[in-house]
């Protein structure tokens, strides 16, 4: 059984009385501790930034070519805060308590009501750092609601709320590396994690644009990754992220928590071809206005596909607003997971449209006529012209096209209350690790969680186990585990390189996303997860015997970069079938046929699985363990989910 | 203390001399287009030529021609430094410009009309300010009747006077000067330097269409009304009135007179 | 259905920063018309490799106008033949049957080509890093809505916040000039209250630290705004101008550059 180290003691009180608890560094003794941060979006630029104002010496890693363009910058909507500032009823216990439901009661209480609890603060430090948060002609800070939230509680700035939010810890990241307390390292990857007795003392790191293999060493290490929906090939990610960092800790002992949780988010741009290389999300603020249709008919349907008809011509009443027919309280703001489940069941009627058939429609022709077109214009300008520039339609005279697609995912490395994984020294932050959100995130949570665990967790429980290491010796560089870990990186390297097949790595990841698309997406069964893993062992072997990977380790090498982490997303892939196969219950994005209520919805099987699915891994090619991490409900009562 | 970089050894303090200068030389253009309108005046260059002295020998006015030397050396200078500095930081150029999609063309080639203008400036100078200076004009008398206004004039010999004389004798106002009417008369017949002259005008039409706007937005000067009046003037004083203003001169000369 | 095509490009390959480049033609066969360019590239690239040639390196990641990662100067306008758009966002549909391509990478001293057509930009992160931020800690601060902005004046600021940093302003420059990016960063803080405190130091670090890059200088030609893929406007530069002479001549005795 795992120890989730949460505090005892009432729920509103076990941050404020941990934060007493726990150790401190004395401030002089600060400067003595190096500290890694790998990975720069929200999550990672906000410890850097915090842990370096502190006193701590940090190195940050990036891929990317500077830390302002990690993905969390893609984020569109906004971020949630329990200020109640609008006098709608909010508060931090409504906060917690959506978001517990909203993730289908698969999260930790505690965790997820210090995340409430410290969401106030969060608003209060961007504002402080100067984030252009959208504003009231008063001159206060505007919210709106937000992805099925009955109160307003979402701030925002404008559709670029992730872009302004990093901009602002990427500001106060610089403004350490200006004054020498952070150390950035960009164009590098997290290829290792190095452990000594046990503890994670340091990384090993590919320079992109060098190709030298580094070892960095440090007395804590933080996993700020973000999340692996990449494994699915096509997703609302960045064509850089990835899993390898997270899974290179996991192969040396952080244990993975609940991988078969996915988002699949309602309203992205439909796939056109197989030339697709990633798919763009349309902001869930869309569906505030827009009201989801398909035909009522088949036939309808696929007079639309052909070109027969237009949008315009399917009369009112020939037309299906399924969300709202299904759910009249929640509408067309149910939470992702219901919203993208039912577009997948419309399509599968044949009711889809578009060329296609695989999309649904989003319609604004009621709130054009509602609000008129400039006001229409003013709140969503931004994703219509981006809507336009893809499509080549004008969403102001045709409704939008959407269709579901991979978004986040909850899952991640399992991490405890501290946010530690099970490799002392070794920590989870944002996306990265699984705590927050169950089995489904609500919107405008992930930058939420990404800047709380960031700003205000991190800082304190870093601390603590910093203090509690008894020394404030520097990390042995000569120490061997260092040399031994390189050349394991190395040797890695050259096998990857020394591939010389027919496929390229992009051949490979295009077959695996097909196969965690059809039988881990949105729908699963024990038969099609079962034919998964088989195929997907097939697949690894293919990719280790006849994938191509040119060019030369020290030089910027498009081909080597991706071999390495698509070889990482095979084995998280079948970890995820693995996952979803244990899981015989549907909770939030986690649906098995075998488990829904008469009406087709999500059923969960909560005396069997309200626990935490955390894997171990045991050696290539051999199963892994899972240990589970009961979940205790003391504060909220469990109940079917029902947004009708 | 600071201890930021001198300002002028940085790149807004470079552009600040660049559009101080430039404004200055901008307004001195209205003024010398406002004076040199004499030339148009049929009356054997009387107005013209008084005028002409009294830009010469009025101190406060030497002065400012002085400043305005300068003001065109150091727009020069540092149009060929910020030219060099540009090019160093882009060693290697694009095979493609598209430079036509995103930009006027006279603003992109500000060094070449600054360059046809210089050279103009030179031409210019060495016809007239030169040849005034040095005594190479011819010489002229004027004889006004001070009752009726009526204005007499005769060719005279250097010999016969010095300089600017004014005396009046029996109510007739006698005024010997250097004839720079006469000389201006003369260089316009020249065909070649009237094309040269209008191409001149041409060329600072465009260059204070661009500059003369550019020069107040690198002041920082920035306000939603009065930076279309700003664009209003450079293109119709700067690019219109006053380029054409000067062209006509050569004009007239060569054709009407 | 998508209409295909075959174009013919103009590539500019080079190894490393050490090494000359020069431009390479690649056919490029079939390509429908809804794939965004750097689909097209990727089949470029996925052709390459079962070839057994190095494929072309290319920036990009969020592959959604935002992270402003993707940089390509196509037929000699950055980020391509639109207005306001990355190259990530541009789509086949742009272009026509049998037409040539010329792909060229960000060019500016200031940029160096670190492979083909990737750039090395972290000029742009050392400017920021001399001032781009308000010097607050983490915990400690007020209330959010303890100052009221005027929306107008917000509104003006996330206009400048929304740069996206690709550096398209500077390529596009004839003077490869960084002006609109560092003035986007001072003007945004310029105009919020938060950004007060360090108004003019911030100014002169970052505009210091801009001309110590070996950036050009700015000649008002408004390439910048025309080619930038957010908007950014170029009133921008004169506020920065106006921040910086200010500070240099009426501030110089309260500015105290942070070291």
């Amino acid at each position: 059984m795992l120890d989730s180290r949460v505090p005892a003691g009432p729920l509103a009180e076990k941050w404020s009385k941990h934060k007493f608890e726990m150790k401190l560094v004395n401030p002089a003794n600060k400067r003595k501790f190096t500290i890694i941060v790998v990975g720069t979006g929200l999550a990672g630029a906000s410890a850097a930034a915090s842990l370096a104002e502190l006193g701590y010496n940090v190195k940050t890693f990036c891929y990317q070519d500077s830390p302002r363009r990690a993905h969390s910058i893609a984020a569109q909507g906004g971020i949630n805060a329990a200020k109640n500032y609008q006098n709608d009823g909010d508060s931090v216990f409504r906060l917690f308590y959506d978001t517990i439901k909203g993730g289908d009661y698969r999260a930790r209480e505690a965790n997820v009501y210090r995340l409430a609890e410290v969401s106030v603060n969060i608003i209060d430090q961007c504002v402080a750092q100067g984030v252009p948060f959208a504003r009231e002609y008063g001159g206060l800070l505007d919210n709106r609601s937000f992805g099925g939230a009955q109160v307003s509680r979402t701030f925002y700035a404008r559709g670029q709320t992730g872009q302004q939010l990093l901009l602002g810890a990427y500001s106060t990241l610089n403004r350490q590396i200006r004054k020498g307390k952070v150390k950035s390292y960009t164009r590098h990857e997290m290829l290792d994690l190095v452990k000594i007795d046990g503890e994670a003392r340091g990384i090993i790191t590919r320079d992109m644009v060098t190709g030298k293999i580094e070892s960095h060493e440090g007395h804590a290490v933080l996993l700020c990754t973000g999340g692996y929906g990449n494994v699915f090939f096509l997703s609302t990610n960045a064509m850089g992220c990835n899993v390898t960092a997270a899974w290179r800790a996991h192969k040396r002992g952080a244990f993975f928590a609940n991988p078969c949780y996915t988002q699949i988010h309602p309203t992205c741009i439909p796939v056109t071809g197989d030339h697709q290389s990633k798919l763009t999300l349309m902001s869930e603020s869309l569906r505030n206005d827009g009201r989801v249709w398909v035909p009522k008919t088949v036939e309808l349907s696929q007079k639309l596909q052909k070109g027969e008809l237009n949008p315009s011509d399917i009369k009112e009443d020939d037309r299906d607003y399924f969300l709202e027919r299904k759910y009249p309280s929640f509408g067309n703001l149910v939470p992702r997971d219901v919203a993208s489940r039912n577009a997948k069941e419309m399509v599968d009627e044949g009711r889809g449209v578009g060329k296609t058939g695989i999309a649904v429609f989003l319609d604004f022709a009621e709130a054009i006529g509602r609000l008129g077109e400039d006001t229409v214009r003013e709140k969503y300008g931004n994703l219509f012209d981006m809507y336009y520039q893809i499509t080549d339609e004008n969403p102001y005279k045709q409704p939008m096209r959407i269709y579901p697609a991979v978004h986040y995912t909850m899952g991640g490395v399992w991490v405890d209350y501290n946010l530690m994984t099970t490799i002392p020294g070794l920590y989870a932050l944002g996306e990265c690790n699984f705590s927050d959100h169950g089995a489904n995130r609500l919107g405008a949570s992930a930058l939420m969680q990404g800047l709380s665990d960031g700003y205000f967790v991190i800082p304190f429980t870093v601390g603590d186990y910093l203090a509690k290491l008894g020394n404030f010796k520097p990390i042995d560089k000569n120490h061997p585990a260092f040399e031994e870990t390189r050349k394991e990186v190395e040797n890695n390297v050259n096998r990857l390189l020394s591939l010389n097949g027919s496929k390229t790595v992009d051949d490979i990841h295009k077959k695996l996303g097909h196969i965690m698309w059809e039988y881990c997406g949105m729908a699963r069964t024990a038969e099609g997860l079962t034919k998964a893993k088989g195929l997907i062992q097939e697949l690894k072997k293919e990719f280790w015997s006849d994938v191509r990977v040119l060019g030369e380790n020290e030089e910027l090498n498009m081909s080597l970069e991706k071999a390495g982490r698509v070889a990482d997303f095979l084995e998280l892939g079948e970890l995820m079938v693995d996952d979803a196969l244990n899981r015989n219950e549907s909770c939030g994005g986690h649906f098995r046929l075998e488990s829904q209520t008469e009406e087709g919805e999500a059923k969960r099987d909560d005396e069997n699985y309200t626990y935490v699915s955390a894997w171990e891994f045991k050696g290539d090619n051999q199963a892994e363990v899972l240990h589970k991490e009961e979940l205790v409900f003391e504060n909220v009562k469990l109940t079917q989910r029902s947004y009708k | 203390m600071s201890n930021s970089k001198p300002v002028l050894s940085s790149s807004i303090g470079r552009k600040l001399i660049m559009s101080l200068t430039g404004i200055f030389l901008c307004t001195f253009l209205i003024v010398h287009l406002i004076g040199n309108l004499q030339l148009f005046k049929d009356d054997a260059g009387y107005a013209f030529n008084n005028y002409a002295y009294l830009m010469t020998h009025f101190a406060p006015i030497k002065v400012v021609s002085y400043l305005l030397y300068a003001s065109i050396i150091i727009h020069a200078i540092y149009a060929l430094v910020l030219t060099l500095k540009n090019r160093a930081a882009r060693p290697i150029a694009y095979a493609q410009n598209g430079g036509k999609a995103n930009s006027k063309w006279n603003s992109r080639n500000m060094g070449i009309l600054g360059t046809v203008i210089l050279v103009f400036l030179a031409t210019h100078m060495n016809n007239f300010w030169w040849k005034y200076h040095n005594d190479q004009t011819p010489y002229i008398e004027y004889s006004k009747d001070l009752a009726t206004g009526v204005v007499t004039s005769k060719e005279i010999s250097a010999s016969e006077f010095h300089d600017y004389q004014v005396t009046v004798v029996n109510n007739v106002e006698v005024t010997k000067a250097r004839d720079l009417y006469k000389q201006v008369d003369f260089a316009f017949q020249n065909i070649g330097l009237v094309i040269f002259y209008v191409i001149a005008m041409i060329a600072l039409a465009f260059h204070l269409i661009h500059g003369f706007q550019s020069a107040f937005q690198s002041l920082g000067f920035a306000h939603k009304k009065y930076v279309p009046l700003i664009k209003g003037l450079s293109v119709w004083l700067f690019g219109v009135i006053i380029p054409i203003g000067f062209a006509l001169m050569p004009l007239y000369f060569y054709f009407v007179k | 259905m998508a209409q295909h095509m075959n174009l013919t490009l103009k590539v500019w390959r080079q190894k490393n920063d050490k090494t000359k480049g020069q431009f390479v033609t690649i056919q490029a066969n079939n390509i429908a018309d809804d794939m965004s360019f750097l689909e097209m590239l990727d089949i470029v690239n996925e052709d390459l490799t079962r070839k057994g040639e190095d494929p072309v390196y290319f920036d990009h990641d969020c592959r959604e106008g935002i992270c402003g990662m993707c940089s390509l100067v196509i037929n000699g306008r950055p980020h391509g033949p639109k207005y306001g758009i990355t190259t990530c966002q541009l789509h086949m549909r742009s272009f026509h049957d049998g037409q040539t391509i010329v792909i060229e990478p960000w060019r500016a001293a200031a940029f160096p080509v670190l492979k083909d057509l990737a750039v090395d930009r972290t000029a742009f992160d050392r400017i920021q890093q001399a001032g781009g931020y308000v010097n607050v800690n983490t915990g400690g601060v007020p209330d959010a809505n303890t100052i009221a902005i005027p929306k107008r004046i917000a509104d003006e600021a996330f206009e400048s916040a929304t740069c996206i940093g690709c550096g398209a302003c500077v390529a596009a420059c004839k003077n490869a000039s960084a002006m609109l990016f560092v003035s986007a960063k001072i003007s945004q803080f310029a105009l919020l209250p938060q950004g007060q405190t360090e108004r003019y130091e911030r100014a002169q670090a970052m505009v210091d630290q801009m001309d110590a890059e070996g950036f050009g200088n700015c000649t008002n030609t408004g390439a910048c705004e025309a080619e930038c893929p957010k908007g950014i406007k170029l009133t921008n530069i004169a506020r920065m101008n106006r921040e910086y002479l200010t500070a240099k001549f009426f501030r110089e005795e309260d500015v105290h550059v942070q070291s």
